[in-house]
């Protein structure tokens, strides 16, 4: 039983794994998952309505969990599909998140009558839209760094109605019994329409009812071209045109030129009316002939949207978390009991759940065609997937724990990170002009991040030397002589990625912004490491720095590049503040403070620590 | 060695001093770092880096620190001297040397870039040519004889002469310049007779030109990004037989002011400091990319006619994000587009030692992978000489 561990802990990873990549079973008639897989347009990129989903939840009320009114869970697909063709039921789901009681109070609200108590519908807010608006327009000409959280909170929510109001308006004329009648008549009547509305301008003889229909048509195309959100009708030239993707309100406005209706929008408008209608044979078979069209001139956005909806689905970085906290527990236990079992049932579940990270950057990259890092949260998945690398090499060499422990911690805290830094959206993000550069985002984006994950790395193996010698009384000569190499080694890593990813970044800057250094505050960010770890080295080699202080000066580490990788984007002025965030500053404040804790404990005299006490 | 000479060389030589400058630098970047929510970059820059001593203001106290200059100064001979005393030439040394010389070619290659880096901007509109490109923050009084209609016989003085009321005494001119106010940043309104003029404004002493209709208010220097100081200034030309008047000068004035002085006309204006180049760029058209949908730019590229005096030079080049155009000794990048207006703004770098970070970049690279790979081998032979035992 026991030798058998690491493998029933890894078949049960595998398990786990297996499971969320199971395709995801449709629990009404309608083909949801087909649905989700249709490509449309939105930031710039073709993506999967599915990713519009979960997105727009997230954005909405920060979690891709939803129910409707009467207690029954939807999926996304489902969610967006009444808010696309339904809106008469999406306006009572309540997904619009409040979290500012005074917000509350503009809408004459508690929070009891809230979804968990924070999150309310369209038709609670309706009432108050209007002052809503007033307030809006008090926050947003102040500079969105010193707005009060009320302020924030009115300006987030304001905008969170009108992702709403532009989803509602995207496909169909939002609050339209007939869309698809509509514009059957519509395609029917156009050419004498124009006609008659052309006769009506000049003032000569007509059909005024036709006329009248067209204006009506004419108004509310407009207004979906206003309003619409997503570019859902392709071109007419097939994929190569990438600019060409339309709103279905701007190719209506067309039509009364070409005096055609292009099939995507009658598609949509019959998904609506059966949709609506509860036709879910009829519905599968309009979306079935779609697909089919779509395969012909469309195949690579058909078959990236596709992989990316099963991969929406699949969520491989919420699996790793879950392998990368049991990988600690275990390597944590193994510490105390069976430490040959469980130490390789850790570094089995540690391999696979960075093996799914792995994977899971891969098909990101391929999505986007772009090198791992290209924004905050890319960083914040590469950072825990080069900590983890090492780790993975420390323990296939070491074989004490450590590597998985340090591994399952780091792997677990970027991933948390990076689900925190989810919340803003999609995260797959079209690049700046400036950053529009395959090759400076391969080498100088990637060493770089890969110095931050290594230096984070060589910090939390302090924290470990610090923590085991001062609470336990494992840190004997051989694990602390192991560790202590081990952060050198790191440490040595570290200086390698961070100089020469500092340095490229300087030679970006002399390609695009005609200097190599300009002290800006990223470029200090990335200096301060540099420096760091240089001074590291050179305390080791002159002998100022021992074991303990070696560990000591890692977690310090951990300050540094935590500002550099987060704060120095909360001072919103440099060239480089395309990464702003808005306020993960207490957040950052209450690390750096754990951080000076442990050194402090670390600075407990060595008598003191139960790894050395004589008794 | 004589006990002072050595305990001072070892001083120099020593590992603790690596340290502690490492240490004075890193706070160094923080606080410059901090200080330019404050100060803007332009002017950290200066008080940080290119200065001997720093002072940082937080809140209603100065911190003093050493300055760039001083840590990189003395890193720089911490550096050199332990490789003169202590750092043994050896293969097994190799990496750190190789690693410290590119250290010493980046630092080096920062000290000529901050001594000799010129930085324009050269803004054309579609159409448009240019010969010459504008300062950033730095302006000039011309004093230009425009009595030949063929030619402007332009003489230039810089503003931080007019900054120190110097006398200025040129051979072209039949005049002295002397300057009688400077206002380093200022606002310029109409004077109006019947409004009263702003608290802080001032009439200044102008006898000629439009001067006289003019309120110049004194405004303090900003040092936003966005934002530039643009001057304001008073000059009296002195002719042999004395004053011929003053002028209120200022890019603010739209049209320069004439004068007439001993039968020849000359052109008088305060405007941004230029550098004429010997070549001239065309702009014949300007690309703005959005990503489709969105606002989002996803390029910026302006195509230029690039042509000399000579007609040795004549022919189109492509400038756009990341891809700059080096042509005789100048880097000209994409900066700033106005596609509406048809509109591109380059900047315009001069920088002899701009190849000297790409070989330091390339030594520092090498030097560490093969410092750290000769450590890795020791590691690894080490290893394998404890585990084999253990499988005997």
């Amino acid at each position: 039983m026991k030798k058998r561990l690491p493998l029933i802990f890894l078949l049960l990873g595998l398990a786990l794994v297996a499971r969320s990549l199971m395709p995801e079973r449709n629990k009404t008639d309608f083909d949801l998952a087909a649905f989700g897989r249709l490509p449309i347009v939105v930031n710039g990129r073709v993506k999967p309505l599915d990713t519009v989903a979960r997105t727009s939840l997230v954005v909405l009320q920060s979690s891709q969990n939803i129910a409707a009114p009467d207690g029954t869970t939807l999926t996304p697909n489902e969610w967006l599909l009444d808010v696309l063709f339904r809106s008469s039921r999406a306006d009572a789901y309540q997904h619009f998140e409040i979290n500012h009681p005074d917000l509350l109070a503009i809408f004459s609200l508690t929070p009891e009558e809230g979804r968990n108590k924070r999150r309310f519908s369209f038709r609670q807010l309706e009432p108050k839209i209007d002052e809503l608006q007033r307030q809006a327009r008090l926050a947003e000409p102040v500079d969105a760094a010193v707005r009060t959280p009320f302020q924030k909170a009115v300006v987030l929510l304001y905008s969170n109605l009108g992702l709403y109001i532009r989803l509602k308006a995207s496909l169909v004329a939002p609050d339209h019994k007939d869309f698809l009648g509509e514009l059957m008549t519509f395609q029917q009547n156009v050419v004498s329409g124009v006609t008659a509305v052309r006769a009506k301008q000049a003032g000569q003889p007509h059909d005024e009812t036709l006329a009248a229909q067209m204006m009506e048509s004419g108004g509310r195309f407009s207004r979906m071209g206003e309003l619409g959100y997503l570019l859902a009708v392709p071109p007419a030239d097939g994929e190569t045109n990438t600019t060409g993707w339309q709103k279905v309100g701007d190719a209506l406005i067309q039509s009364f030129q070409s005096g055609q209706i292009s099939p995507s929008i009658l598609v949509y408008a019959g998904l609506a009316r059966t949709w609506s209608a509860g036709q879910a044979k009829e519905f599968n078979e309009l979306l079935a002939l779609y697909r089919a069209q779509l395969e012909k001139n469309f195949p690579d956005s058909l078959k990236k949207s596709a992989a990316e909806a099963r991969f929406n689905a699949a969520q491989p970085f919420y699996t790793a978390m879950i392998l990368y906290v049991l990988a600690f527990l275990i390597a944590v236990i193994s510490w105390l009991a069976w430490p040959v079992e469980l130490g390789r049932a850790a570094f089995w579940l540690l391999s696979l759940a960075w093996f799914l990270a792995t994977v899971g950057i891969l098909v990101r990259m391929w999505l986007e065609g772009r090198p791992p890092v290209t924004n905050l949260y890319s960083s914040a998945l590469f950072v825990g997937w080069i900590a983890v690398g090492f780790c993975l090499a420390l323990e296939y060499f070491y074989r004490n724990a450590i590597g998985s422990v340090a591994g399952g911690l780091v792997g677990f805290a970027t991933l948390l990170i990076g689900y925190y830094l989810s919340l803003g959206g999609d995260t797959l993000e079209m690049m700046r002009a400036v950053l529009d550069s395959n090759f400076w985002l391969a080498t100088h984006v990637v060493t770089v991040t890969a110095g931050y994950g290594a230096t984070f790395l060589a910090g939390f193996l302090g924290i470990i030397y610090i923590a085991r010698g001062v609470f336990t009384k494992s840190l004997d000569k051989v694990t602390a002589d192991a560790l202590s190499r081990m952060i050198y080694g790191i440490v040595c890593f570290a200086t390698l990625f961070s100089l020469v990813g500092t340095i490229l970044g300087g030679i970006w800057a002399d390609q695009s912004w005609g200097r190599f250094w300009g002290w800006d505050p990223k470029e200090n960010g990335a200096l301060m490491i540099v420096i760091w770890n240089a001074l590291l080295l050179h305390a080791r080699w002159g002998g100022l720095a021992k074991q303990r202080g070696l560990a000591a000066l890692a977690i310090f580490g951990n300050i540094i590049t935590a500002w550099s990788w987060f704060g120095v984007n909360m001072l919103g002025v440099g060239l480089h503040s395309y990464g702003f965030m808005d306020s993960a500053f207490w957040w950052l404040l209450g690390f750096a403070g754990s951080q000076l804790v442990c050194i402090a404990i670390g600075s407990i005299p060595l008598a003191h620590w139960r790894s050395f006490k004589s008794a | 060695m004589n006990p002072a000479v050595r305990s001072l060389r070892d001083f120099f030589v020593s590992l603790k001093l690596t340290v502690v400058l490492l240490a004075l630098s890193l706070i160094l970047v923080f606080a410059s770092t901090l200080a330019q929510v404050d100060l803007g970059i332009y002017t950290v820059q200066e008080e940080f880096y290119r200065s001997f001593i720093a002072i940082w203001h937080v809140g209603g106290i100065f911190i003093p620190m050493p300055g760039g200059y001083l840590v990189g100064g003395l890193l720089l001979i911490n550096l050199v001297s332990a490789h003169i005393y202590r750092l043994k030439l050896e293969w097994r040394k190799s990496g750190i040397q190789l690693t410290h010389s590119g250290l010493i070619v980046l630092l080096l290659g920062e000290l000529f870039t901050g001594l000799w880096q010129e930085d324009f901007q050269m803004t054309i509109t579609e159409g448009g040519s240019r010969n010459y490109s504008e300062s950033f923050r730095l302006y000039e009084l011309v004093v230009i004889d425009t009595t030949d209609p063929t030619m402007d016989d332009v003489v230039a003085i810089p503003d931080s002469h007019l900054a120190r009321a110097a006398l200025v005494q040129h051979p072209k001119l039949p005049f002295r310049v002397a300057t009688k106010a400077y206002f380093p940043n200022a606002a310029l309104a109409r004077r109006d007779a019947t409004a009263p003029s702003p608290a802080a404004a001032i009439v200044p002493v102008a006898t000629q030109g439009v001067g006289g209709s003019v309120v110049v208010t004194p405004l303090p220097l900003t040092y936003k990004m966005n934002e530039v100081n643009v001057p304001a200034a008073v000059v009296e030309l002195i002719g042999a037989d004395g004053s011929l008047g003053t002028w209120l000068v200022s890019p603010h004035l739209g049209a320069p002011q004439t004068l007439s002085h001993a039968g020849r006309t000359w052109r008088i204006e305060l405007r941004i400091a230029r550098a004429y180049k010997p070549f001239s760029l065309q702009l014949l058209k300007v690309t703005h990319d959005i990503y489709v949908g969105t606002d989002l730019p996803k390029n910026f590229s302006s195509r230029i006619k690039l042509t000399t005096p000579d007609g040795r030079d004549d022919r189109e080049v492509l400038i756009y994000m990341n891809n700059p155009l080096r042509y005789d000794g100048y880097t000209f990048y994409q900066y700033q587009m106005d596609s509406s207006r048809g509109q591109t703004g380059l900047q315009v770098v001069r920088n002899p030692s701009w190849l000297l970070p790409y070989i330091a970049c390339i030594m520092m690279t090498l030097g560490l992978i093969i410092q750290f790979g000769i450590s890795l081998r020791a590691f690894m032979a080490k290893r394998r000489a404890i585990a084999q035992p253990a499988v005997v």
